[in-house]
């Protein structure tokens, strides 16, 4: 009667396994891919955290290569560029009606350099469509070039395809205030001692296209 | 004469390089300007005016580019956005 029992039990545990190895072997399998894809999840396949980074000192090395050596040593102590407007009566240069201040992927900013007045900002971006990379954004000092370029050559095309708007919409006015004043601080100072142009560069004993914007 | 590119995620890349004077490579540096416009790029030759003042001129055309610019770097053409704020 014993063996009978126990013969029965053991049948029975093999059948309920037969059973119910099919929805273990499909939890199992579910439970792999959901790990696996948490994984994927936290580092993507063929993500890359420096190509950014490398990315914006192949920008820096370009715009260097194309700005005046005090234009650059503006950008890299100062975080933006100034860029004199062309289209008044004074033509450009410092004694300009107005100026420009080019931020990375922000609004170029219009002031008068005599007062400090802000006059508008002119939203404009340059999206790569193509997105080879997953993003359509520039490097920073990329898109500093581009509105650069595209000031200095053709500036009444570019402030015709940018959205005006009074300023603030984007960027603090008090921002900007504080920024002229840093530039006309900057030029001072450049003034007193032009070797100030290549020092910070020579100080740290770096390639000046690896030292971030201020 | 080098034609650069920006791109996203990568800084400038090299589309073509050659001698404008030599008819074969400047033929190829022509069909990779034409390609560039094309797909909506502008370009811009860097150029150093009398007194050393730094430029850059928009050009149409591969005619339009001095003979002995070094570069023509090409960019997506500009249009009118309002970025995230950023204040």
């Amino acid at each position: 009667m014993g063996l009978a029992l126990d013969t029965a039990a053991v049948v029975l545990v093999v059948l309920l396994w037969e059973l119910a190895r099919p929805t273990l072997e499909r939890a199992l399998r579910h439970g792999r891919e959901l790990w696996a894809a948490h994984r994927r999840g936290r580092a993507p396949e063929g993500y890359d955290p420096g190509r950014e980074r490398r990315a914006e000192q192949r920008a820096r090395a370009l715009l260097r290569s194309c700005v005046s050596e005090r234009d650059w040593a503006m950008y890299r102590d100062l975080g933006f560029l100034r860029v004199w407007g062309g289209l008044g009566d004074h033509g450009r240069g410092s004694g300009a009606a107005y100026a420009y201040l080019i931020y990375p992927h922000k609004p170029i900013v219009a002031y008068v350099p005599q007062t400090g007045e802000l006059l508008n900002e002119y939203c404009v971006a340059f999206p790569d469509h193509s997105k080879p990379y997953g993003s359509s954004r520039l490097p920073d000092s990329d898109d500093v070039l581009a509105k650069w370029m595209a000031l200095s050559a053709d500036e009444r095309r570019l402030v015709g395809e940018a959205n005006m708007h009074l300023p603030g919409r984007q960027v603090d006015p008090d921002r900007v205030r504080r920024d002229i004043a840093r530039l006309r601080r900057w030029e001072q100072q450049l003034e007193r001692e032009p070797i100030h142009l290549g020092r910070r560069d020579r100080a740290q004993g770096q390639d000046p296209d690896n030292i971030r914007a201020a | 004469m080098k034609l650069l590119r920006m791109k996203p995620g990568h800084g400038e890349i090299v589309l073509a390089e050659g001698d404008v004077a030599v008819p074969e490579q400047e033929r190829e540096l022509i069909e990779a300007f034409r390609r560039e416009l094309d797909a909506g790029m502008w370009a811009a030759v860097p150029t150093e005016a009398p007194g050393g003042r730094r430029e850059a001129e928009l050009v149409k055309s591969f005619d339009d580019v001095p003979r002995d610019a070094e570069r023509v770097i090409f960019f997506p053409r500009a249009a009118g956005g309002a970025p995230a704020a950023t204040r």
